[in-house]
């Protein structure tokens, strides 16, 4: 019997539980089957380039917190290696090692909330976002330990951190290093086996590698594909080069996958916190500069790797204040770029699930 | 007066004063009017009743989530947040009532009102204690699931009213899931029949002197997975899934109307652990405290399987629900029949030793069909098995050893 | 098989509905706060403050508003201006403590609430009154001689702007005489995390 069907577009978002910040999409389906997709971004822009020129490079710091704000930390870092990068400066070890600490720290918080929220879309009522929050609060606090503050940290600066460690970070410190493994495997029992998860999400919404690379993809997505692309160990900077730690690298390329990943990338910044605790020693954490920084006319572009992928400041000085250019390589945003191809044949129940399993955070994709 | 209600105490004491004391004497024939005063007092009272152990059923609920993700549920709102209940039918009788202009009036409106009423319905004949129910239908069972197949009458009316997209994407699903799910739900209720011979529900309660659950496991898991996908209840509430779809077939409802939905699937939620506990669970024998608390103890420590369900697994796609049912509890329930019915036949009326030998062969059973369809369903599916394996980007020098 | 991960899954909620619930009741327990909290409600000390508004000139946000009168003429080294008007705009502050980095003679720092919100916006314009004063609770961000001294702001307050000692200009090095001005012996390099190996537990020996 031929039944005389239609397609029908519906509009997904801004205003949505589950568009992880405003994203709207206008999706074809023909029943449930997508059949096209197109994405409308820039709900959430903010003007960031545009205020970054007429700030100096201290004050932009500020700003830069707020582009990927669940991953405020590796913002600043990437911000500031650019800045050092035109001067050719040269950060004290303490200070790297520091950074180091606050960016795997953040890189453990930005992928709770990334697998909480990927859970929460599954469907598994809040309860892994509550688990995987209880941890983030123990990190947040030891960001308020670092730095004052614990979402928008501003904790870097040019030439190295702000200031040292408090008499009581360390054994707050020693205690998270000591209990997080437990819950870590504990958030791995309770999902990972689940045959329901398992069913939903495992060879959904397949990237082909070239596919990715051709598509500029990086971060936990790219190498859920196959690709054992990490900048911290291609492009070494701050002290990655002394430590040892592994590279979780995906098979196939699915939804599963991408989840996977992060819970692996999760234990192995677990690994090099412990070796930085060890390897670290007492010392300046600050170049000494002046406190204006007014670097000579260039260009400067250190990419690292944030919790979302490849992120980096492209900088353009012209001897004054503020720099003359400030565009950030935002990964959500790129990373989005192969969403509609991920798509289309999937359902819509497998819509959101890719769309979060890509973890993207409207702050950097809009700017 | 005639009928069942005439041990009910409640009905004969104001049955008895109306037509005694208010009744002027002389007047004859008043019988109707008392009986029907008398009957609509003990209806509303069983009504209300109802609807406060939903409310703060929906209280328990939140609170027990709650426990399970670390956090207290809501306690703010009176002493341990036990007015919340009112606070939240406040909120939705203050609420403005939307109506979609595009939207079907007639149909709009009726939707929410035969969910509930399907549900009272039902009330109608649960037995809640010794002797203690509104009518004993001697085809009891049959009428429960004819009822409830009601209420996919009215998700369909609720989200074609709806004029909205994400509506009938969820009164569609619903509907196919919700049939679906009748037939393992039935053929569970089927093997109970055959057991005790008869209907009644409270037959089958008087007729347990061993729990159904221990004789006949395989039917108390078909019927639990087939009612958890009859009333929405995660994992298969993809009829109102939040994340996706917003709020499904009820998302252009507000206020009270909205509020008659939430009721409705919580009490729904609520009658489904009664009549598990009826059927299964011996219902509310077994004495030592009163035999309505007994009953209201098992009917909360079923629904609060229900809820421990909820916290724990994430949703299932319509198309693997639809799978699941035809493919996984179908057969389960055919074999169950099967089982109870050869049993019967062996042993047309078992005493307490017979049951216990019925009973291990039914576990026995239970276990290797399970295990056998269990597996048949997984690798029906070809899904690779791949590790997370250590990678080093080419041209690195160090290679650090595998993850 | 199918239903054994999903076992699993069970056991680790039934575990968790028999813990201790992780939130904190407010307003009835109050959050734990570092002395680095990077808070509301300012700590200005005037006698300390020449009106430089160095701190006004690295907002980012440009809502600190000084005027001051300076006699119609030139102030001389050493000497402070005499301040009209030192307004911060808390309703649109970010607390990002630049003003608190900014300011060469610790007159300004950070303060240590969360809770002062109020009705109307242009109530949370904080004018030099109040500054002056309400009670100083000033937090221990970017004041590492408040740090060595373990001073606690949520414990006590620092009415006396000679307990809140002053750092030497640690990055200027065209500035060498005002570390005369530091009452505090030279800046640490900060702590150290303990080294042996037992107190991090069996790390990796790397």
């Amino acid at each position: 019997m031929a039944l005389n069907t239609q397609p029908v577009t519906i509009n997904i978002g801004p205003h949505h539980p589950s568009t992880h910040g405003v994203f709207r999409m206008r999706v074809t389906f023909d029943g449930e089957n997508i059949q096209d997709m197109e994405m409308v971004v820039g709900y959430l822009h903010r003007g960031t380039e545009k205020l970054a020129e007429e700030r100096q490079y201290t004050q932009v710091i500020t700003l830069t917190d707020r582009l990927d704000y669940v991953a405020s930390m590796t913002n600043n870092q990437a911000f500031v290696l650019s800045c050092e990068q035109l001067l050719h400066m040269q950060v004290p070890e303490r200070g790297m090692y520091l950074r180091v600490i606050a960016a795997e720290l953040q890189r453990i918080a930005s992928h709770l909330i990334g697998i909480g929220f990927f859970l929460q879309d599954l469907g598994a009522f809040a309860t892994p976002v509550m688990y995987c929050f209880r941890e983030r609060e123990r990190i947040l606090d030891l960001f308020e330990m670092l730095c004052g503050a614990r979402v928008t940290v501003s904790y870097m600066r040019i030439g190295g951190v702000f200031a040292d460690t408090p008499d009581d970070f360390w054994p707050a410190y020693r205690r998270l290093l000591d209990d997080l493994p437990n819950y870590i495997d504990e958030l791995d029992r309770l999902l990972s086996t689940n045959e329901i998860l398992l069913i939903r999400t495992k060879n959904v919404a397949i990237l082909d590698p070239a596919q990715a690379i051709n598509g500029s993809i990086t971060g936990p997505v790219l190498r859920s594909t196959g690709v054992a692309w990490d900048l911290r160990k291609a492009n070494p900077y701050d002290v990655y080069d002394r430590l040892k730690f592994d590279v979780p690298v995906g098979a196939v390329g699915d939804n599963y996958d991408r989840f996977a990943i992060r819970l692996a990338e999760i234990r192995q910044s677990l690994r090099m916190l412990q070796q930085c605790a060890i390897q670290i020693e007492p010392g300046p954490v600050r170049a000494t500069m002046e406190m204006l920084f007014r670097p000579p006319p260039g260009e400067a572009y250190v990419p690292i790797e944030s919790p979302k992928g490849e992120l980096g400041f492209y900088l353009v000085s012209d001897g004054s204040i503020a720099p003359y250019r400030c565009h950030v390589r935002a990964p959500s945003y790129i990373n989005l770029s192969l969403l509609k191809e991920m798509l289309v044949g999937w359902k819509l129940a497998d819509m959101i699930v890719t769309f979060g399993s890509i973890d993207i955070n409207m702050g950097e994709v809009d700017r | 007066m005639e009928g069942a209600l005439r041990d009910n105490t409640i009905f004969s004491s104001v049955y008895d004063f109306v037509l005694n004391h208010v009744v002027p004497d002389g007047w004859d024939g008043w019988e109707w009017a008392a009986y029907g005063i008398a009957a609509m007092s003990v209806i509303m009272l069983v009504v209300n009743s109802l609807f406060a152990l939903t409310t703060w059923y929906t209280y328990f609920e939140r609170r027990l989530l709650g426990r399970f993700q670390n956090r207290i549920g809501p306690n703010r709102a009176g002493p341990f947040g036990l007015l919340q209940p009112i606070a939240d039918a406040i909120k939705l009788l203050t609420k403005e009532d939307t109506l979609p202009r595009a939207s079907d009036r007639l149909i709009f409106n009726v939707a929410p009102v035969l969910m509930l009423a399907t549900t009272f319905m039902i009330v109608a004949v649960i037995p809640f204690g010794e002797g203690s129910f509104l009518a004993d239908l001697n085809i009891g069972i049959l009428y429960i699931s004819g009822v409830s197949s009601m209420a996919v009458i009215a998700i369909l009316m609720a989200g074609w009213a709806s004029a909205n997209k994400y509506a009938m994407f969820g009164s569609m699903r619903a509907v196919a899931a919700l049939i679906s799910y009748e037939i393992p739900v039935v053929l569970s209720l089927l093997s109970v029949v055959i057991l005790t011979g008869s209907m009644s529900l409270v037959d089958i309660v008087e007729g347990q002197s061993l729990p159904y659950l221990l004789v006949l496991p395989l039917a108390f898991l078909v019927f639990v997975v087939g009612i958890s996908a009859e009333l929405n209840r995660p994992p298969f509430d993809l009829a109102e899934a939040e994340s996706e779809i917003i709020a499904g077939y009820h998302t252009e409802y507000s206020g009270m109307k909205f509020g008659i939905f939430q009721l409705a699937e919580f009490a729904n939620v609520l009658l489904a652990s009664a009549i598990i506990t009826l059927i299964f669970l011996q219902g509310w024998r077994w004495a030592i405290l009163p035999s309505h608390l007994w009953f209201l103890l098992k009917v909360f420590g079923t629904a609060t399987l229900f809820i421990w369900i909820r916290a724990t697994l994430p949703r299932l796609r319509i198309d693997q629900v639809l799978a699941f049912a035809w493919k996984f509890l179908l057969p389960l329930g055919l074999i169950n029949v099967l089982a109870a019915a050869i049993e019967k036949l062996v042993w047309a009326d078992p005493s307490n030793s017979e049951l216990l030998l019925m009973a291990t062969i039914n576990w026995g059973v239970a276990i290797v069909a399970v295990a056998v369809f269990a597996t048949a369903v997984n690798n029906g599916r070809h899904v690779p098995v791949h590790t997370v394996i250590a990678g080093v980007p080419p041209g690195v020098s160090s290679a650090e050893g595998v993850y | 098989m199918y239903g054994l991960g999903m076992a699993k899954g069970f056991g680790v909620t039934l575990r968790n509905l028999f813990r201790k619930p992780f939130t904190v009741q407010y307003p009835e327990e109050q959050p734990t706060q570092h002395p680095r909290f990077r808070g509301q409600e300012f700590t200005w000390y005037e006698d300390r403050c020449t009106g430089c508004a160095s701190c006004a000139k690295y907002c980012p946000l440009g809502i600190i508003r000084i005027v001051t009168d300076p006699h119609g003429g030139h102030e001389q080294e050493g000497g402070n201006y005499k301040i009209e008007v030192f307004d911060i705009d808390q309703g649109r502050c970010m607390y990002c403590g630049l003003c608190v980095e900014a300011c060469p003679f610790d007159a300004l720092h950070m303060g240590t609430s969360f809770e002062a919100a109020r009705n109307r916006r242009s109530d949370l314009v904080v004018p030099m009154e109040l500054l002056k004063s309400r009670e100083k609770h000033p937090s221990t961000w970017f004041r590492p001689q408040m740090e060595r001294a373990n001073y606690n702001p949520y414990s006590q307050a620092a009415e006396d702007d000679k307990a809140v000692g002053r750092e030497p200009f640690l990055w200027h090095p065209k500035r060498p005489e005002m570390r005369s001005y530091s009452e505090t012996p030279e800046a640490s390099t900060g702590t150290n995390p303990p080294r042996n190996e037992d107190v991090l537990g069996n790390g990796e020996q790397e």
